[in-house]
């Protein structure tokens, strides 16, 4: 296996309905930062799920491998698999507001899976909060920790949610559209900190996003998906230089671009997915047969 | 782009057959209860007393369900019972919603004062024990079947009211009531053409749900002895008599129960069922 | 100028932060706000999160009253009139609003939700203006029989789109309305209002935070910080140039879909 997180013909249905995955196959390098882009329904959030293994009841996976640090998730016990991704894997949720439950304080937050899962002792959990804190640039972490999440900012909260998951030093972590709720200005603060924090951890990243300017700016390589399909894994550079895949580049021409107004907006022409359709069409049969 | 998110289907509802199924059976009973019923519900006969059901050893051929103590046979009452049972389910349960869905409606979606006048008076008739406020009121109405009625409208209105007041609360919120003020849409059109459609599914689903507890109300003021005179049949009334002599003839208090039991869920099913059934948004 | 905006202020008592007793604090969410739309352009207005931006659109199309200050529509001074004496001339201010699912009632099928509004101001032959207006918005006729939760993203809110046009108004307002939409939907949406605007001869207010798409769409651009205009001009000076400290914190911190630029 090439990667810390390698997926490999991940197949995921609707119980009793179609397919929601199709035989994913991508790398996630240790240390390194791996986009997932596609548009709304691709399926790009469902695979952040798989590998942590909060997919919704109505999914089953019904194919392929999830190698994590070099064991097969799939192929593990559920009570070993969910110890194996609390020991590795962490999450950076979307919605900031939601996340944290709002009857209790910031502190037990961040603390509560140090102390509850791994066994820390109480007093070092504190200490190590109150490290990360500080270091996600959150003023006055002690007064912060015993706050409760209504009398903070969005951007605060995002923070916080970033500091948890770091907290256990995970080898991987997973990020679900971690600025989609946020302004612009409070967005390149939040993704310059993810992008500084896992440097600094040497932490790999899965960074799910639709905004194809996020990815350029955080991303060593992506994974392009269409309906649950991935129809291009690209190193990052190459990719915005020359997509391949002819979806790929169909997007790209579809992202306003405020430097370059002459440029025509051209949506993704009927041809380009008819043909990625059939695509998926083929695919489908070749996986039904 | 293809999306099989869309291709659940949901299975038609079993419960909506099922508790349909006994309420039309209960009606057709209770309307055609003279000539359905094997004998006169108020007609005695001591030497028939307790007799015991038809698969039971000493039951007499005829009373299939038993008799109470008086000799008095236990379908033909729970038939005739039927009818005080689905009147006032539906008289009353329907007064109960239009005034407290009316009041709820106007307080959500007028908001200001209309709504601090009725959420302070809501707030304050809640404040009262609804039994003993019950009780009272037969008290000084005396009982019968308008009685009844009237308490439980008084008693349950609330219901409605605070209920249907916060739904049409969120529906205001919605964008689809600005855009109808965009377009020049009077207030009270707004009400009655875009928020009433989108509350009427809670409304039938508290309408049932009424109903079957306008069943429980009248039993429970049978069971008192506040309901329609004594010699008339009712469930409540049968539960009370029943009870009294569980040891000898449980019979006379197990069928008015079950029968009580059944249609009151039945209510209650009923409404979640046609809830599902007609949202176009659920569907 | 088919609006004038004069001094406008506008608060809104803050519930959050209400006493048991007496009355919620107010908070001030536009403190003075002047400008002017010529008849036929399109304004971007831009700004972030609590700006006020939409704010603003809601009280130009008199959803919200403003507590001081002026608009006039067209001439007319319309800050305070009743929704009585605006009733007659809503027709000729539009909206279109950011969320298609909350802005089309659940339970009414998509023709009835274009024909409501036409119904409103007494407009005859219906049912040939709700096919001309889906016709417009590039979608098929048949879907005036579909429920707004059969739809795509994209397709809800053209029928938004086509709701607004029908009624043949001079002016739209539209508040958000492609931040909810793929880039390839959003990209459909943005030429089919670019063509509307030049075929009927509307006048656009376009509100959004995403400053590339109000470069692609608009010819001039108000920049909305902390209920105040920062700076406002044609588009292409203000990108070229722009003079307030914030709009180029704005400008800095968009992530373009370039590897190298310079973003740090």
């Amino acid at each position: 296996m090439s990667g810390f997180l390698s997926i490999r013909n991940l197949t995921v249905h609707l119980r009793g309905g179609g397919p929601i995955l199709r035989a994913v196959t991508m790398d996630v390098a240790p240390g390194q930062v791996h986009g997932l882009v596609g548009e709304s329904g691709a399926g790009k959030s469902m695979i952040g799920k798989a590998v942590l293994g909060t997919l919704p009841r109505a999914l089953e996976i019904t194919g392929g491998e999830i190698w994590l640090d070099g064991v097969d998730l799939l192929a593990l016990a559920p009570a070993a698999r969910r110890k194996q991704i609390g020991a590795t894997a962490a999450l950076i949720p979307q919605d900031p507001l939601t996340a944290l439950n709002p009857g209790k304080r910031i502190g037990p937050q961040i603390t509560r899976r140090l102390v509850d899962i791994l066994g820390w002792r109480k007093s070092d959990a504190e200490a190590r909060a109150r490290d990360l804190l500080d270091e996600v640039h959150i003023p006055d972490p002690v007064r912060v920790m015993r706050s409760y999440p209504h009398e903070l900012s969005g951007g605060m909260r995002q923070r916080i949610l970033i500091a948890s998951a770091f907290a256990a030093e995970p080898r991987l972590i997973i990020a679900d559209e971690p600025t989609t709720a946020l302004d612009v200005t409070v967005q390149k603060q939040i993704l310059r900190l993810i992008s500084d924090m896992q440097t600094r951890h040497g932490t790999a990243l899965l960074f799910v996003t639709h905004d194809l300017g996020v990815v350029s700016k955080v991303c060593d390589t992506l994974s392009v998906l269409y309906a649950g399909k991935v129809v291009e894994n690209a190193r990052m550079r190459r990719f915005f230089m020359r997509p391949i895949h002819p979806y790929s580049a169909a997007l790209l021409a579809a992202t306003p671009i405020y430097t370059d107004p002459d440029r025509g907006l051209t949506p993704v022409p009927q041809t380009v997915i008819d043909a990625v359709e059939r695509e998926v069409e083929h695919h489908d049969v070749r996986a039904g047969a | 782009m293809r999306d099989a998110r869309g291709d659940v289907r949901r299975p038609i509802g079993l419960r909506l057959w099922l508790s349909g199924g006994w309420l039309a059976l209960l009606t057709v009973a209770a309307l055609c209860a003279p000539w359905l019923a094997p004998k006169d519900p108020l007609m005695q006969d001591l030497f028939l007393g307790r007799m015991p059901p038809f698969w039971m050893e000493g039951a007499e051929p005829g009373y299939l369900l038993g008799t109470d103590s008086l000799g008095r046979d236990v379908l033909s009452r729970i038939l005739y019972g039927a009818r005080l049972a689905l009147i006032v389910a539906l008289v009353a349960g329907t007064l109960t919603c239009v005034i407290g869905a009316t009041l709820g409606l106007m307080a959500g979606y007028y908001r200001g004062w209309t709504d601090r006048v009725i959420s302070r008076f809501v707030d304050i008739w809640m404040a009262f024990p609804p039994v003993l406020f019950a009780i009272l009121l037969i008290a000084v109405l005396g009982p019968g079947l308008v009685s009844i009625i009237i308490a439980i409208v008084i008693i349950d209105w609330t219901r409605f009211a605070r209920v249907i007041r916060a739904e049409a609360m969120s529906q205001g919120a919605m964008d689809y009531v600005a855009s109808a003020q965009v377009a020049g849409r009077t207030r009270f059109g707004t009400m009655l053409t875009e928020i009433l459609p989108n509350v009427l599914p809670t409304i039938i689903a508290l309408l049932t749900l009424e109903m079957g507890i306008a069943v429980i109300v009248e039993a429970i003021l049978s069971f008192v002895n506040l309901s329609i005179s004594t010699d008339s049949p009712t469930w409540g009334g049968m539960i009370a008599e029943g009870r009294t002599s569980v040891h000898q003839a449980w019979w006379v208090l197990v069928f008015p129960l079950i029968t009580l039991f059944l249609t009151v869920l039945s209510f209650s099913q009923l409404g979640e069922g046609l809830k599902d059934r007609f949202d176009p948004v659920l569907r | 100028m088919i609006y004038e905006l004069r001094d406008l202020h506008l608060s809104l008592p803050d519930m959050s932060r209400k006493p048991l007793l007496g009355a919620a604090p107010r908070i001030e969410i536009l403190k003075g706000v002047s400008f002017d739309i010529p008849k036929g352009a399109v304004l971007g207005i831009v700004g972030g999160s609590g700006s006020g931006k939409s704010t603003l659109g809601r009280a130009m199309v008199r959803l919200l009253e403003p507590t001081s200050g002026h608009i006039l529509f067209d001439g007319t001074d319309i800050t305070h009139l009743s929704e009585d004496a605006l009733r007659g001339m809503r027709r000729r201010f539009q909206m279109i609003f950011q969320d298609p699912m909350s802005s089309l009632n659940p339970r009414r099928r998509v023709g009835g939700i274009i024909a409501g509004p036409m119904r409103l101001h007494g407009m005859d032959g219906l049912r040939a203006r709700v096919d001309e207006a889906l016709d417009m918005v590039g979608l098929p006729r048949s879907f005036a029989k579909r429920y707004p939760h059969e739809l795509s993203g994209g397709q809800r809110q053209r029928i938004g789109i086509a709701r607004a046009i029908a009624l043949r108004p001079d002016f739209i307002l539209a508040d958000e309305i492609v931040s909810g939409l793929d880039v390839s939907s959003q990209a459909q949406v943005l030429n089919l209002l670019q063509d509307l605007v030049a075929d009927l001869g509307l006048t656009l207010a376009f509100i959004s935070h995403d400053l590339s798409v109000i470069r692609r769409l608009c010819d001039r651009v108000l920049v909305l910080h902390h209920g105040q205009v920062v700076e406002q001009g044609p588009t292409a000076d203000l990108f070229a140039a722009p003079q307030a400290a914030y709009t180029r914190e704005l400008l800095d911190a968009i992530p373009l879909p370039d590897p190298d630029q310079v973003w740090r």
